[in-house]
């Protein structure tokens, strides 16, 4: 008996050294998130792409969403808080938004239009007694066409911008709306309100500790009832290292993880987890510079380097993550357009291009290109430019690096390739959001946008370029701009004004009991379709 | 003994102050200053400048320092400037799991380190010695780190028996000294300990060793002492050396280890100081490091107080 006993203790404790990490209840999603804390929890949110996706669009809203429904068709706006919006007819700096009704912040108060007032105070005006300079720093820079705003009812908002600009929607689909009855509530102190945020997204936050864990439930009053999210809860875990992240999952802490390290999807696909991916916004390029005296100001080297990568290559080094860029969009953006330089491999042209310029394999063209070790978005930067070095060098492009550390590197893209800090580079391997008209074209090329003005980086100055920006910005109705948007489009890759590599993936690795997950061509993903079984 | 207490407390003021002097120094001598690392990429000149004005950035280095130190001394370690929150309940909640990694590192380190220097120091040059030193040797030599993810890819990926991340299923918020989150403990902490194994098991060895081959140990012998009551005192002329040696690495214990808890994605120190350094955020490294600093001194005092009580040969007048 005594025996048994013992071998039945034996077993037990067994089972319980066996037992997988806290069995996961009906209907939690637990994610491994890359960051290492969790992201700003007032409304603006910091920390990239991935702190807006994670701690933006789930608790709050804006007034123009992005549409995270379809995984096959570019992603656009859609109405958010505002179910419509126009611009003056006779006044092409008057905006009027139509809000919604019905919306309510988790804290039970109504959505109306002085609350969007006191959102855009929050960010705009230091007398306002709301200014939080936290949110500031990540929603000041992204309305600058914003120059007054007002409540003229309820339901509708008037918006004046400081000149003509189109682009206005996009801008404000950046600007998260925070309840302003909760943050009387807790006392008008922005980190109270931290402690226990309240927007009108489809998710409330409940609790959270820095660099630990945050923990959402649905919110069942949410005014889109296709996005009220099926999940019991929903648990985000900073896990920063990938080697980490992929063991978390391995080990059933988590059933889904951001961006699992290219060499671990094969193993990770072999034991059962599905690994998700589909191209989005982003761009992997070197951005040129057009200051005097840089080998890229010849369209033929352009061109000849833009030939000359291996993309195919570099696509088996990344296991197929990656989509081999066609353009500085990705080829099924509704910007595309039809240019009519085709980006592929071929050195041969590559060579002949270089020949007709002067050089060869045996008289190479220096560049010099200022890369980072890591970074957000950057995906491989080390193995990638090595890569790149290399098929570059076999056609007659000799390519010498500057690496720096990320933050180095994101002053150095702020400077400037004028600038003495970048050290003669005449090259910056700078991963772009390109998402909306502004971040994917102008503020990269606008010849106003130089620095210390903005992040022109290669001082590039083409007054033709120039117009069709005005253009765009002129162009309120939105098929006619994305007629125009194509036309920029054009231009970028028929006058091969980046070298372009490749768009990233964002893969993902999740349990097999995860369902309902469609992954939008966007940098934000809805979470409210999914279920766990 | 209490003037000698009073004067080693006050030593802490110069060295605190040195401290923060030299972090201070250091952070804004690396590249990139904190608006760069929380503005995003492509904000405007303006927006940066004029958050560099919100967050004191733009006042000269000696008068930042100044007002730090103003409410530093108060206790105030200002807020973070990456998450808003107060540096000191960050910085405190952190410290307290890294006590707790780093205390049950010691206790298994330690032990195990003591008994394995000793057995090996009394049988020198036997197959326990050399399997000990092997030990000690692959301790100090294993990058502890790489050490920790095959403990993870062996225990929590391939035998599903360990978590191989955080410090329990609702985090540190709700530790509780069940199985449930005492498993998370277990790969961390032997992973910490690796180094003190080495460490403590080489300097009790070789102080064992020195000791045996005194010649009081000889006249312990000749007065016909069991060798139980001659180990009695050998352990007695041991302690104090080894007593210091584990203070020391206690101090290292807890001052966190970076790469561990990042690994390990435990709320400690280390992963607040890999996190604040990334970040730039420079009150948070500025209280982490200073209270590490303290604590240092701190354990440094405790550890001679032990020593004397240890061995009254050793006077602290």
């Amino acid at each position: 008996m005594g025996t048994m006993r013992r071998l039945m203790t034996a077993a037990a404790v067994t089972a319980a050294l066996m037992a997988p990490e806290l069995a996961s209840a009906q209907g939690t999603l637990r994610i491994g998130m890359t960051l290492a804390d969790i992201p700003l929890t007032t409304g603006q949110t910091d920390q990239g792409g991935e702190g807006q996706r994670f701690m933006g669009y789930t608790v709050y809203d804006a007034l123009v969403n992005w549409d995270l429904t379809s995984a096959d068709k570019a992603s656009d706006l859609v109405p958010g808080l505002a179910t419509e919006w126009a611009v003056d007819a006779s006044d092409k700096t008057k905006w009027i938004f139509k809000l919604r009704q019905g919306a309510k912040f988790h804290d039970g108060s109504e959505f109306k239009a002085p609350a969007v007032v006191w959102n855009l105070d929050k960010l705009l005006n230091d007398k306002s007694p709301q200014y939080d300079p936290k949110q500031a720093a990540q929603g000041r820079s992204r309305i600058p066409a914003v120059a007054s705003y007002k409540a003229v009812d309820d339901y509708t908002l008037e918006v004046t911008t400081k000149e003509p600009d189109a682009f206005l929607p996009y801008q404000l689909s950046w600007i998260l709306i925070s309840s302003p009855a909760h943050w009387e509530t807790v006392g008008k102190d922005w980190v109270k309100f931290a402690e226990k945020p309240s927007g009108t997204g489809p998710w409330q936050l409940v609790s959270w500790t820095a660099r630990e864990r945050a923990e959402m439930l649905p919110f069942k009053d949410y005014w889109d009832k296709t996005r009220v999210p099926k999940l019991d809860k929903l648990i985000l875990v900073p896990v920063p290292e990938a080697a980490t992240r992929t063991s978390a999952l391995r080990s059933g802490q988590v059933d889904w993880i951001e961006a699992p390290a290219p060499d671990a999807i094969p193993s990770l696909k072999q034991a059962g987890y599905a690994i998700t991916s589909n191209g989005y916004p982003h761009n992997w390029t070197w951005h040129l510079s057009r200051a005097e005296g840089s080998p890229w100001n010849d369209i033929r080297i352009r061109k000849a380097a833009n030939l000359a990568v291996d993309r195919d290559g570099l696509s088996e080094l990344l296991g197929g993550m990656m989509v081999p860029a066609k353009g500085h969009v990705l080829p099924g953006s509704q910007w595309f357009g039809k240019p009519s330089f085709d980006i592929t491999y071929d050195p041969d042209a590559a060579k002949a291009l270089l020949a007709e310029a002067g050089y060869g394999p045996d008289k190479p063209v220096t560049v010099k290109v200022l890369i980072s070790a890591s970074g957000s978005g950057q995906m491989q930067p080390l193995p990638m430019n090595e890569y790149i070095q290399q098929t570059l060098g076999e056609v007659g492009i000799k390519v010498e690096f500057e690496v720096v550390e990320w933050n180095t590197m994101v002053n150095l893209w702020r400077a400037g390739a004028k600038s003495d800090q970048v050290k003669g580079a005449n090259a910056i391997n700078f991963t772009y959001f390109i998402q909306d008209p502004f971040t994917a074209f102008i503020r990269h090329l606008d010849s106003r946008l130089t620095a210390p003005n903005g992040t022109n980086w290669g001082w590039y100055n083409d007054p033709e370029m120039d117009a069709l920006f005005t253009k765009a910005k002129n162009t309120f109705e939105p098929a006619e701009q994305a007629k125009v948007l194509q036309q920029v489009h054009e231009k970028f890759v028929d006058d091969a004004l980046f070298l372009y590599v490749t768009h990233d993936v964002a893969p993902r690795a999740m349990s097999s009991k995860v369902k309902g997950f469609v992954q939008a061509q966007n940098w934000y993903q809805n979470f409210s379709s999914i279920t766990v079984e | 003994m209490i003037s000698y207490l009073i004067r080693r407390l006050l030593y802490s003021v110069p060295i605190a102050l040195g401290v923060s002097l030299m972090i201070f120094m250091l952070v804004h001598l690396a590249p990139g200053d904190p608006i760069s690392a929380i503005a995003p990429a492509d904000a405007p000149p303006d927006v940066v400048e004029r958050l560099r004005v919100d967050y004191g950035y733009d006042k000269p280095l000696p008068i930042q320092f100044g007002l730090w130190l103003g409410r530093a001394v108060t206790g105030d370690l200002g807020n973070s400037v990456a998450s808003g929150q107060p540096v000191a309940a960050e910085v405190m909640s952190a410290v307290g799991n890294t006590i707790l990694l780093s205390l049950c590192a010691a206790v298994f380190g330690f032990t195990l380190g003591a008994v394995l220097g000793f057995v090996a120091g009394y049988k020198q040059g036997r197959a326990m010695d050399k399997i000990a030193t092997a030990i000690a040797v692959a301790g100090i030599s294993v990058p502890h780190y790489w050490l920790g993810m095959v403990l993870v890819i062996v225990f929590s990926v391939q035998l599903n028996a360990l978590p191989a991340v955080g410090m329990g299923p609702g985090g540190s918020n709700d530790w509780a000294w069940d199985w449930l989150h005492m498993r998370h403990l277990i790969l961390p902490a032997i992973t910490l300990a690796v180094i003190p194994i080495g460490i403590v098991m080489r300097t009790t060895r070789s102080a064992v060793a020195e000791i045996l081959n005194q010649e009081f140990v000889q006249a312990l012998r000749a007065k016909g002492l069991s060798e139980r009551h001659v180990l009695g005192h050998v352990i007695r002329n041991v302690a104090p050396t080894v007593l210091a040696v584990m203070g020391l690495q206690l101090g290292y214990l807890l001052g966190g280890s970076i790469l561990i808890e990042t690994v390990f994605s435990w709320p400690g120190t280390g992963f607040l100081l890999n996190t604040a350094i990334f970040r730039r955020d420079i009150p948070m490294l500025q209280g982490t490091i200073l209270v590490l600093a303290l604590f240092f001194v701190f354990l440094n005092v405790v550890v001679d107080l032990i020593q004397t009580a240890v061995d009254p040969r050793i006077k602290r007048a």
